[in-house]
């Protein structure tokens, strides 16, 4: 019964979502408020039903009804129940009706929050929001319904062991708050095309909803691939896989949108250029999401794919995508170019990081696609792997990052390049003293890794430049400078962590690439291995049974110097349910750097194989994203703030509504 | 500075890195890429003795030889040809007799396949690319218990 009230709640949905697709829109043609208004309730509306309609799912799961195909087939009786909860949306029918639940969520919110909007260009956002709405409940509704019964099954089929993982209950959720949080800057985009005005208080509206989507996004991707890392047992953390390529590629053309909407906000110009970064980052979003699903793409890990849906999904891409981008054609010229700037400003550097930014985006764009029209065009199938990434992506990031520690130091419309270079001395000889320590202790190697290490330790100290500068404790002595820098805006403080965490990331990528040792062997219980410094011993095996598995694990005791440091447990798990074995790795954190053991198969004569890794500073990459992020939240807050102020006393520059 | 000169220096920034770009990429892909072939494909293909490939196809049943250490040989199908392979290394947790897998690596010149990366897919019922057509010509194909 609450299976069939989850699929009514969904259909009611849709049809608000019809209404909502018209009424507003028409109002704001007609000039009628009554219509325009409407789309608070509906909105609101649509939100409910589809949280009710997903909360029924996620009912079937718990109640483990294996009348419901889609329950039978993703669920399994002794699964624990944090994994019933998450398997809710750990298929495709599931993560769908999550990903809609999300855009109606977001919907909802620009009813909440925008009150302060210009009347017009909140009814058509949201118009242009029930759209999208309207076409993905059309398209769970009708080929992807989550709620379809069967006779009922006694046992179900289990969910993959992959994803029977904690990770699974934060990734999606969190790579989805930031794919469909572009829906809003999508929307608002559409709407200021629609009307044909945009001005600074247009990007006022975008940069935060811009900003919470790009904190998700980053957050999501970085869980994401420490998931891959630890589940997998590869002991990777990128593979440039379809999947990930296609969760990078808004990134980068949302973090431009970002800077571009900031220069936008402040000088009232690249206006033409951030509408269609809005449109482009949200057409990659859905990219993202629906390309892989389609089947078009493989990869390594997709849910199993229907090809019948790829018709469909291509053909809703290709109305969105091509739709907008031809809104564009048509309106872009409408609007108004602003304020001249000298290429050496702050403006200037913002440019210079979206031209890089965008390539890049376009060269994984690329790589990703290019064995699709390959096999199109020829019929070969090919692969494009790490190799090409590698040698596009790096050497469009190196200018950017050499480049980024400048940007913050140069005045609006015309900078001081020589002046932001004196500022940057102290950080280039921090690098430069990173590059010789490490020459020092590497001996010998590529002096590769010495120079990409001093280049991102380059970024990390430049980027506090702009507050030592706000601060200058050596002329003005410590207690002035705390003040100072307590009186700093918080977005000086957001821009420093942000492009810190970059310069982490960096360091923590180059590191583990240049510096990791793999060390692959056959070890039997009593025998000893010497692997990255550490000594290990194996100290015999053990089994134990999981609520829906059973797990055979070597003990490991891990040795320095002597000493007992770590006590490792890798294991192999099999899954009866899906007769699916899957490996656990085992995980040591020293400081920054981690050991990683991955179980092999079993050898005649009681060895087992044995995969370790030694992964020097390979924590760094994940921290520099939450660093990212947190200097995300910082900018959040910080114009919450700012803007509090503005309201309270009347600025001359503010734009009337209209 | 005026409006023209101020945009022949942007437009000369953008062409220099999209001109690196295009130029990185195409290199890149001549590089970079590697083709996928099933084991009749790859013998009737002329495959330098350096040049990566990917090849794909069903594990032999009963072919799967371990040796010493880590080496472990296999054989892969694709129901007409079929070639054996070499490999050190520890194998995907879903290798398995029967199923479809993916290698990377180089033909040797005694026709063994020397690969370097084995990937099988996280999900049961996965078939390499262009296998499942291949195998549903010739009427072996068994649709996954779904």
């Amino acid at each position: 019964m609450i299976v069939e009230l989850g699929h009514v709640a969904l259909l009611i949905a849709f049809a608000l979502a019809v209404i909502q697709s018209v009424v507003p829109v028409w109002g704001a043609y007609i000039g009628d408020r009554k219509m325009m208004a409407s789309a608070d309730s509906s909105a609101m509306g649509i939100f409910v039903f589809t949280g009710l309609s997903f909360c029924a799912l996620m009912w079937a799961y718990l109640q483990s009804d294996f009348s419901v195909v889609n329950v039978w087939q993703n669920s399994h009786s002794d699964m624990p129940t944090l994994f019933k909860v998450t398997g809710t949306w750990g298929n495709h029918e599931g993560s769908m009706l999550l990903w809609v639940l999300i855009l109606a969520l977001f919907a909802a919110a620009v009813s909440v929050l925008g009150g302060n909007l210009p009347e017009k260009l909140r009814a058509n956002v949201q118009g242009v929001q029930a759209w999208m709405l309207a076409t993905f409940l059309a398209f769970i509704i009708w080929t992807s319904n989550p709620f379809e019964r069967q006779p009922t099954a006694i046992e179900g089929q289990d969910l993959n062991p992959i994803l029977q993982d904690i990770g699974l209950a934060i990734h999606p959720p969190m790579l989805y708050l930031g794919y469909v949080g572009f829906s809003i800057t999508f929307a608002f985009a559409i709407a200021a095309l629609l009307e044909g005005r945009i001005d600074a208080a247009w990007a006022r509206w975008v940069r935060p909803w811009a900003l919470i989507a790009w904190v998700f996004l980053t957050a999501g991707i970085a869980m994401g691939s420490y998931w891959a890392y630890y589940e997998l047992g590869w002991g990777g953390w990128w593979f440039w896989d379809p999947v990930e390529n296609a969760s990078f590629l808004p990134w980068l053309s949302g973090t431009a949108l970002l800077h571009s909407a900031l220069v936008m906000e402040k000088r009232d110009a690249l206006k033409i250029w951030t509408v269609l970064l809005a449109i482009l980052t949200f057409s990659l979003s859905l990219l993202g999401t629906f390309l892989v699903r389609s089947g078009v793409l493989t990869s390594v890990h997709t849910f199993a794919s229907d090809p019948s849906r790829g018709l469909v999904i291509l053909a809703i891409l290709a109305v969105f995508v091509g739709g907008s981008l031809a809104l564009f054609a048509v309106r872009a010229n409408k609007l108004e170019a602003g304020g001249l700037f000298a290429p050496v400003s702050r403006e200037g550097a913002l440019v210079l990081n979206n031209i890089l930014l965008s390539t890049a985006a376009a060269t994984v764009l690329l790589g990703t696609l290019y064995p699709v029209v390959y096999e199109a065009i020829t019929g070969a199938k090919i692969s494009v792997g790490a190799p090409f990434f590698n040698l596009t992506f790096i050497p469009l990031m190196i200018p950017l990052i050499l480049a980024l520690p400048f940007g913050p130091l140069l005045a609006w419309k015309k900078g001081d390049i020589l002046g932001a270079a004196q500022r940057l001395v102290f950080a280039a000889v921090v690098g430069i003293l990173a590059m010789v320590l490490v020459l020092g202790f590497t001996r010998g190697g590529s002096i590769l890794a010495p120079v990409m290490i001093a280049i991102a330790v380059w970024l990390m100290v430049g980027s506090f430049a702009e507050l030592a500068q706000r601060a200058s404790f050596r002329t003005a002595g410590w207690s002035t400078g705390l003040r100072r820098l307590a009186g700093t805006p918080r977005s000086v403080y957001a821009t420093a962590f942000a492009h810190f965490g970059v310069g982490v990331t960096m360091l923590g990528i180059v590191v583990v690439t240049a510096y990791e040792t793999e060390t692959v062997t056959a070890l039997k219980p009593g025998e000893t291995v010497e692997a990255g410094g550490y000594t290990l011993r194996h100290d015999g095996y053990v089994d134990e049974q999981g609520s829906n598995f059973q797990s055979q694990g070597a003990r490991l005791t891990v040795f320095l110097d002597g000493e007992v440091v770590a006590e490792a447990f890798p294991t192999k798990r099999f899954y009866p349910a899906r007769q699916m074995p899957t490996s656990e790795a085992s995980i040591h954190t020293f400081g920054f750097s981690q050991l990683y053991f991955a179980l092999g198969d079993l050898q005649p004569g009681g060895a087992v194989t044995l995969r370790i890794w030694w992964k020097p500073y390979v924590t760094l990459i994940w921290y520099g994203a939450v660093i990212m992020s947190f200097g995300g939240l910082l900018s959040l807050t910080g114009r919450r703030k700012r803007l509090a102020k503005k309201a309270a006393k009347p600025s001359p520059n503010a734009v009337p509504a209209t | 500075m005026t409006r023209r000169t101020n945009r022949l220096i942007w437009i000369g920034v953008i062409g220099i890195v999209l001109a690196g770009a295009v130029g990185l990429s195409m290199f890149a892909l001549r590089e970079g890429i590697s083709f996928a072939l099933s084991p009749s494909e790859l013998k009737a293909a002329s495959v330098g003795p350096k040049q990566k490939v990917r090849l794909f196809g069903l594990v032999e049943e009963g072919s799967v030889n371990r040796g010493n250490g880590l080496d472990v040989s296999f054989v892969l199908t694709d129901t007409d040809e079929t070639i054996k392979v070499s490999y050190t290394n520890i194998l995907p947790d879903l290798f398995r007799e029967g199923q479809g897998i993916i290698t990377e690596g180089v033909l040797g010149a005694d026709g063994t396949f020397m690969a370097d990366t084995v990937l099988a897919k996280h999900d049961e019922n996965y078939m390499p690319e262009g296998m499942a057509e291949k195998l549903k010509e010739k009427g072996v194909w068994k649709e996954a218990a779904k």
